[in-house]
């Protein structure tokens, strides 16, 4: 804990004593809120219980270019840290399960599941999310490519698809397009734009743009 | 009028806010102070709630509360009909038991919500629903369709009523007859976003709510039932939604329950559900047992057709779907009958899903006339052709349009039909079999009433407004393309607000009727703007003083003399000239009686060539065309996704999709994406999508036409059929997996 111990979040909390930290801030915010309930707990012994589930970690990551200095429990996957703390909702939850990859981020420039990565294992990484990739004015090619042959109709899976798709060219896995299809199998799309997605990777790669 | 031309393909409108992570769906938005909601599920399918214990949820970190049947707040209208309920309100059975979400310690399916937790974190209120126990008297659950067909019951709509043309057993005197049972397992919409609600009560008796929903009225609408309250003090937003399928028609008990929790807790509350509650709480295609039979002579010409289908329902609601419809008017045969029956299980309510019934039914007419053409030694074409019908036979009306044959040839020229054996199981290509298969598709072409607002600003931009909400298929876009052919203005001068309850009124997106719904609300609309300014302009004093207005045309912003390439005048010029900062029309929308005359349908076929592996039975479709004759195609580029979609869609519902019941326990055990098997980029080939774009004469002004659930109708029995072709093994019920037809072999 030392090293963190002047360290202060982006919420404003000191950090340097976490029991102290909980007992006065978490603990006391949350007698307020629900009096009855905490009391209760109290009464049943459940205090301790209770601030161990209150429990804030010190996580510094870098996120889109930016160092955020955060405390979080640490039970927080990285997925609901960037939707429910750090409001980049690009970055989507179709299953919380690592079976449909519309939260597809990178993580040290690997494509990851962030509902399958608890925040705190990204200490001292890099995180980008479809926010970090472009932006409305200045497009990832692959976000241009997406458009250019509609490769998506919702959008709820696009961000996750858009984030594999350029990890996807990167990791050398999209020479020809059943070998797209295959690494891009993690990536559900059920509007069903498969087509047109494998279209816009193959575009994109063989456009020859470093991605 | 119609444009005579054919519309040229424009990149979806809202595209750059769907790339960059900037369109916000339900679950984005953040209200300060926002709580958290997460659903407990029954662990039984049927019985008592014995006790439940909640003191441990309740004294859990961060807990707000725990909502149980013994504390739900009251709903003032819960009594009243849930909004949506199919083809019109059900006939009041008093037999029928009533499904009120935490009213009653009663379990009528499995995952039936027990208790809704809330707290001020999402992990807080997830740990708690956690600490949840109850316990249960258990009763049987009832969930195997197949042991209680003997149940089905008429549901006594009028759309639902048993069908007779000529004799029911018509068929039995033919030469040659067939007979088949079909069978269609539960399948489950699972748009990739996650259900749920964000419910804000902004004031005692005003609510905004960020909602998942089809159409932003229907939910207005069904809140204000649901809480006695005036439906214009409730604001619903649903610019963006990740899918819905069909998921989304109708306003969920939970949806309502936690607009009530948010208003007893006094903060905004948010629910996202679980993947596996999205295959209990918000509806499925229902299983459907179909049996086909059929009679024809020796050329091949239908003498009769008996389609009957038997479909599960809840307990506590009876739903119903056009299962058999198509059978009634698809082709030229003189005997025909239909019924359809339900049974009601120990199962959640089941829900339109992407081409509803008619993909149900789709499935097993054309496996059946695929199989009457092989009995027959004909081409499936052309037995197709030889009972091809001008005009519809259950109406005996013509149809407002049909290109169908054009379409058959057409597709057949692209998939490479005439590579095709009649005989089955005779094309390899090394270790694999290869087929060929074909089937047709068709769903209504409705114009529903719809209103829509245009407003062309001084600088020559132009705003157009509707609620309806553009679930994915490229609502915005077509409406943008239409406002554009009426006006002139051109297209990134035309921004489209949609899918909030503050703009003009405009029915659910479902059914494939936006397009010609809306759309023609907003050709209305856009005409008006367009009169006013022809009239500005001719008027004495005018820039085109003097001129008729069959002269003029409309391009570029420009108002010009066709025949004259110099003689124009700007938008912005005129307006500005007459002192006017907007020209601001409204448009109320509907289709005239002249519609009842004609019988209004979108069709499709779908060709496909598979792959069949003979040792181990998998089936990969290898090419797949689909063609759809649905009018004037607006947006060239979003209508050929939503047939790619529909293939998409049509190849998890013939190889893998199949939500799989324990009937022991009443509960699924697939529910969840890596189980339940939709098709996955690896699954789908490169796909060729032709447009007929013929427009439709009578629809709409636009003569456009419905094709979000032709994509889908049809595609299964093509698959079918084309296993059939490569394999001579037919699989009658879906999904057609490896275990089938090594079993058949």
């Amino acid at each position: 804990m030392a090293e963190y111990e002047h360290l202060e979040d982006e919420f404003g909390n000191a950090d340097s004593s976490r029991r102290n930290f909980l007992k006065q801030s978490s603990a006391l915010a949350a007698l307020a809120l629900t009096p009855v309930a905490a009391s209760a707990a109290i009464d049943n012994g459940l205090d301790e219980k209770m601030a161990a589930a209150f429990e804030q970690m010190p996580l510094q990551v870098d996120i889109n270019g930016t160092m955020r200095k955060l405390s979080i429990e640490p039970r927080v996957t990285l997925l609901d840290l960037l939707r429910e703390q750090l409001h980049l909702t690009g970055t989507k939850k179709g299953c919380d399960h690592g079976q449909c990859g519309a939260c597809t981020v990178h993580v040290d420039g690997q494509r990851v599941n962030a509902c399958l990565t608890l925040a705190m294992t990204t200490e001292g990484c890099k995180v980008t999310t479809i926010e970090g990739l472009g932006t409305l004015d200045q497009m990832h090619p692959m976000q241009e490519a997406f458009i250019k042959h509609d490769g998506f109709q919702c959008g709820y899976c696009t961000p996750g698809q858009i984030m594999s798709a350029v990890a996807c060219i990167r990791e050398g896995h999209a020479n020809n397009p059943d070998e797209v299809r295959e690494y891009m199998s993690g990536n559900i799309c059920r509007c069903g734009a498969y087509a047109n997605i494998v279209d816009a990777i193959m575009d994109v790669k063989q456009g020859g743009v470093r991605v | 009028m119609t444009k005579d031309l054919k519309n040229p393909p424009i990149d979806r409108v809202d595209g750059r806010m769907k790339v960059t992570g900037g369109a916000q769906y339900f679950a984005d938005f953040e209200l300060p102070n926002m709580a958290y909601c997460v659903i407990v599920g029954s662990e039984i399918g049927r019985g008592n709630i014995a006790s439940i214990d909640t003191k441990k949820a309740q004294g859990a970190p961060g807990v707000l509360g725990v909502f149980t049947h013994q504390n739900m707040p009251p709903i003032p209208g819960w009594d009243a009909p849930v909004g949506g309920e199919a083809d019109g309100p059900a006939p009041k059975p008093d037999t029928i038991e009533k499904y009120r979400i935490l009213s009653s310690p009663k379990i009528l399916f499995d995952g039936q919500p027990i208790a809704m937790v809330v707290a001020n974190s999402f992990e807080r209120a997830t740990y708690a629903a956690s600490l949840v126990k109850a316990t249960y008297t258990k009763q049987t659950a009832r969930t195997d369709l197949e042991k209680h067909l003997a149940e089905g019951i008429a549901p006594g709509r009028p759309g639902s009523s048993d069908y007779l043309r000529g004799k029911a057993d018509g068929y039995q005197s033919a030469p040659v007859t067939l007979e088949a049972n079909y069978t269609i397992p539960v399948e489950v919409h699972n748009p990739m976003e996650l259900h749920g609600i964000l419910a804000h009560w902004t004031g005692t008796d005003s609510l905004m709510i960020y909602a998942k929903t089809q159409g932003v009225n229907a939910t207005q609408d069904a809140m204000a039932q649901a809480f006695k309250i005036d439906p214009k003090k409730i604001h619903v937003h649903t610019e963006f939604m990740g899918g819905g399928f069909g998921m989304g028609l109708r306003t969920w008990p939970q949806e309502t329950a936690v607009v009530a929790i948010a208003r007893k807790i006094g903060r905004p509350l948010k629910l996202v559900m679980t993947r596996d509650q999205m295959f209990t709480l918000v509806g499925h295609r229902p299983y459907t047992v179909q049996t086909i039979n059929m009679g024809a002579d020796s050329n091949g010409k239908l003498i009769g057709i008996a389609h009957a289908a038997t479909a599960e329902t809840a307990s506590y609601e009876d739903f119903t779907e056009a299962t058999v419809n198509m059978t009634k008017f698809m082709y030229e045969c003189p005997n025909v009958s239909t019924r359809y029956r339900i049974v009601r299980l120990d199962r959640s309510v089941p829900i339109w899903m992407r081409g509803p019934g008619e993909a149900t039914g789709a499935f097993a007419l054309e496996s059946a006339m695929d199989e009457m053409a092989h009995k027959l030694n004909l081409d499936p074409i052309e037995f197709r052709l030889r009972n091809y019908t001008e005009t519809d036979p259950e109406h005996n009306r013509p149809y407002s349009s049909k290109n169908l044959k054009e379409a058959y040839q057409r597709g057949a020229e692209a998939i490479g039909w005439n590579k095709r054996k009649n005989e089955p199981a005779s094309q390899r290509d090394g270790d694999w079999l290869i087929g060929y298969g074909m089937s047709t598709g068709t769903f209504n072409a409705f114009r529903w009433e719809a209103s829509a607002r245009a407003l062309l600003n001084a600088d020559g931009s132009l705003t157009i407004q509707s609620a309806v909400t553009d679930i994915g298929p490229g609502t915005g876009t077509a409406l943008t393309m239409i406002a554009h052919n009426v006006l002139g203005v051109p297209l990134n001068r035309i921004k489209v607000a949609y899918g909030d309850t503050s703009l003009p009124k405009a029915p659910t997106q479902g059914g494939s009727a936006i397009v010609s719904a809306v759309g023609s609300a907003v050709y209305d609309a856009c005409t008006k703007i367009k009169k006013q300014l022809v009239d500005l302009a001719v008027k004495d004093g005018g820039q085109l003083a003097g001129r008729q207005a069959d002269e003029l045309m409309m391009a570029d912003g420009m108002l010009s003399i066709e025949k004259e390439p110099g003689k124009k005048v700007a938008l912005s010029d005129l307006m500005r000239t007459n002192n006017l900062t907007v020209i601001d029309k409204s448009a109320d929308s509907k289709g005239g009686p002249e519609l009842g005359k004609y019988s209004m349908y979108s069709f499709s076929v779908h060709f496909v060539q598979v792959r069949v592996n003979p040792l181990t039975g998998v089936v990969r479709v290898s090419k797949a065309v689909s063609v759809a004759d649905s009018g004037r195609i607006i947006s060239p580029k979003t209508a050929a996704s939503q047939m790619i979609g529909g293939v998409a869609g049509g190849i998890g519902m013939a190889l893998t999709e199949e939500a799989i019941i324990d009937h022991r326990f009443g509960r699924f055990v697939n529910n969840n994406l890596a189980d339940y098997h939709v098709a996955v980029h690896a699954d789908v080939p490169a796909i060729e999508t032709i447009m007929i774009d013929k427009p439709d004469p009578i629809i709409n002004p636009m003569g456009a036409k419905g094709m979000g659930e032709i994509a889908l109708i049809g595609f299964a029995g093509a698959v079918a059929n084309a296993v059939f072709n490569a394999t001579g093994q037919r699989v009658r019920d879906l999904p057609i997996t490896p275990d089938k037809l090594l079993r058949a072999v």
